[in-house]
């Protein structure tokens, strides 16, 4: 019997590599967020200036601007570390992936970042130079660009979650891509990209609330404060209901391509029709979580003991066990070892070869696995970090539904304890996005890519001290702008002051 | 005159003066060329250097098509 090199790498040297992957993601998340969020808001806030012409409103986008642009200073490019990353770390993964990764990556950066980058100065250089359309038309396309990119970085994420449109080819080791179409429009990635950028502005909104509540607890710029959770609130509760939408969505995708995931999340050990809710350990609601994965109180739900001994589920597909698709998988890996051995020298066995690795292929992944329990990801952090973005997301609905009704009715600032809530609530929405990648990412593990390749063939050979070592540095030097962001955006909040209320008077307004 | 119309030559000032007018923005500005600098040039040259550079495809494909298929010894 085969074992392989790559399953005797030491641990350590995959725990570092997916840690500092981890690390740099989490970091990431924290300023891309904001800055699809805040250009909706900023966009919303500049068509009300170029509708009613009333400076108000072009001070108020303005200043919302200027937050957009220090969050965009800091976060800009910190996406590229992942990139280098791949290249580094996950040698094997870079060029097994192919084109299919590199293609969604180029056009990124190609059309969505320049467009984002060509905009963006003509957003922040061109008050009082362009004309009002054309700089609203610059701001919406500034939110549009950066929109774009989050797109073809999640089609990129979408396809390791759910592989599709390509083929694999075991002369080049790299899957080629067959069907763009399949690729950059899967339901997989189309969902992902809702929930993700939904998720987005719903950050961006609860930041302008949360900013908003701090300047009415001071007692200053009330008027402006008051108008932007007027606006926030409104984007926020729509964008909270696309969020639940989309994440239903989400749910009956994770059951049909990554139904591990969505056992992990809900710690479900053994699955079968009318599967329960988990609200919190011992706290069940019964056949909701059949609902939620199929649409019917009576669908079939795997466990994670189910899948590793094998089902069949309400529609009689019989579904193999972790052992069966391991050893189909290594079955695979040696066919593919046969035929690099013979494709130059003897078409005919690499063409038998070649035949046993197509019949064998898609359980290939399974082939580098050593045990069937490494197919289970730790399934209390997955359990936990979905209840913590369901409860924190519930409960951000909640409190921007009440802000938008005390904020209607004029009554906002009799409320403390309300604006209160409103400021911590940025510290909930970004807790709800990090489990949210929580649950995305450690839940699918151990594959780098669905049922292809796992971490531990994905991984460069490369001395552990070496990651561990730019893990630190990347720890400090992401810090470092973290802290360097909240500063100026303490200061520019801080040290803003709203202009005379006459600019509102209507004598005043610019045509 | 011609010349102060040139398309090119309003989008040069367009900028030249958005920059030069900047108040707060010149700190952002500083700290996005300190961090491209610390990405681009400390992290990428000395720390990022991919595993596979220097290889021609095929010895890439080689390589690769090794690690994941070769038999322990």
């Amino acid at each position: 019997m085969y074992t392989y090199p790559l399953l005797s790498l030491a641990t350590a040297l995959i725990d570092w590599s997916r840690a500092q992957f981890a690390l740099t993601a989490c970091y990431h998340w924290l300023f891309v967020p904001l800055t699809l969020g805040l250009a909706l808001i900023m966009a919303v806030m500049e068509t009300q200036y170029y509708r009613t012409g009333d400076n108000f409103w072009k001070e108020t986008a303005r200043f919302w601007q200027k937050l957009f642009g220090i969050n965009f200073a800091v976060g800009v490019a910190t996406g590229i570390i992942l990139e280098f990353e791949f290249g580094t770390n996950w040698s094997n993964y870079s060029w097994f992936v192919g084109d299919i990764f590199g293609a969604p990556l180029a056009i990124e950066g190609i059309v969505a970042f320049f467009m984002e980058s060509t905009f963006i100065a003509v957003m922040f250089f061109g008050w009082n130079k362009v004309s009002r359309g054309f700089h609203l038309a610059s701001t919406w396309l500034t939110g549009i660009g950066a929109t774009l990119s989050a797109w073809w970085i999640l089609v990129a994420n979408s396809w390791m979650q759910h592989p599709v449109g390509m083929e694999f080819n075991p002369a080049t080791v790299r899957n080629e891509m067959v069907d763009f179409c399949a690729v950059a429009f899967s339901p997989a990635a189309v969902t992902k990209f809702l929930h993700t950028v939904s998720s987005a502005w719903m950050t961006g909104a609860v930041f302008v609330v949360g900013v908003s509540c701090w300047f009415l607890l001071r007692g200053r710029n009330r008027r402006m404060a008051t108008a932007s959770i007027r606006v926030a609130t409104v984007v926020g509760v729509i964008a909270s209901l696309l969020v639940l939408y989309t994440g239903d969505k989400s749910g009956v995708e994770m059951a049909k391509n990554q139904p591990m995931k969505l056992a992990a999340a809900e710690g479900l050990q053994k699955g079968g029709t009318q599967a329960p809710f988990s609200i919190v350990p011992g706290v069940e609601v019964p056949g909701v979580l059949s609902f939620l994965a199929t649409h019917d109180f009576n669908g079939y739900v795997p466990g994670i003991q189910d899948q590793l001994e094998g089902y069949t589920d309400a529609e009689g597909n019989v579904h193999l066990s972790a052992q069966e698709k391991m050893e189909r998988g290594k079955k695979a890996v040696e066919a593919f070892g046969k035929f690099r051995e013979t494709h130059l020298s003897d078409p005919g066995k690499a063409a038998e070869a070649r035949q046993v690795l197509e019949e064998h292929g898609e359980y290939l992944g399974y082939g580098y696995l050593e045990s069937k329990e490494e197919l289970v990801p730790p399934v209390s952090l997955v359990y936990w970090a979905f209840r913590v973005m369901v409860g924190a997301g519930s409960a951000l609905l909640l409190l921007l539904v009440v802000l938008w009704w005390m904020a209607r009715r004029g009554k906002l600032e009799q409320y403390r304890l309300l604006l209160h809530a409103g400021l911590w609530s940025i510290v909930l929405v970004y807790l709800a996005e990090q489990a949210g990648w929580i649950v995305a990412e450690v839940g699918r593990q151990p594959w780098a890519i669905q049922d292809m390749l796992p971490l531990n063939a994905a991984v460069s050979d490369l001395p552990s001290e070496n990651v561990c070592l730019t893990f630190f540095l990347f720890l400090i030097l992401f810090t470092i702008l973290l802290v360097a962001e909240v500063r100026i955006m303490c200061k520019a909040i801080s040290s803003h002051r709203e202009a005379d209320e006459n600019n509102s008077n209507p004598q005043n307004q610019e045509k | 005159m011609k010349l102060a119309n040139n398309p090119l030559r309003r989008v040069l000032r367009f900028y030249i003066n958005g920059f030069r007018n900047m108040t707060w923005g010149r700190t952002l500005w500083i700290l996005i060329l300190v961090k491209l600098f610390i990405i681009f040039v400390v992290l990428r040259l000395c720390f990022f250097r991919p595993a596979l550079s220097g290889q021609s495809e095929a010895q890439k494909q080689e390589t690769v098509g090794r690690n994941l298929t070769r038999p322990a010894q």
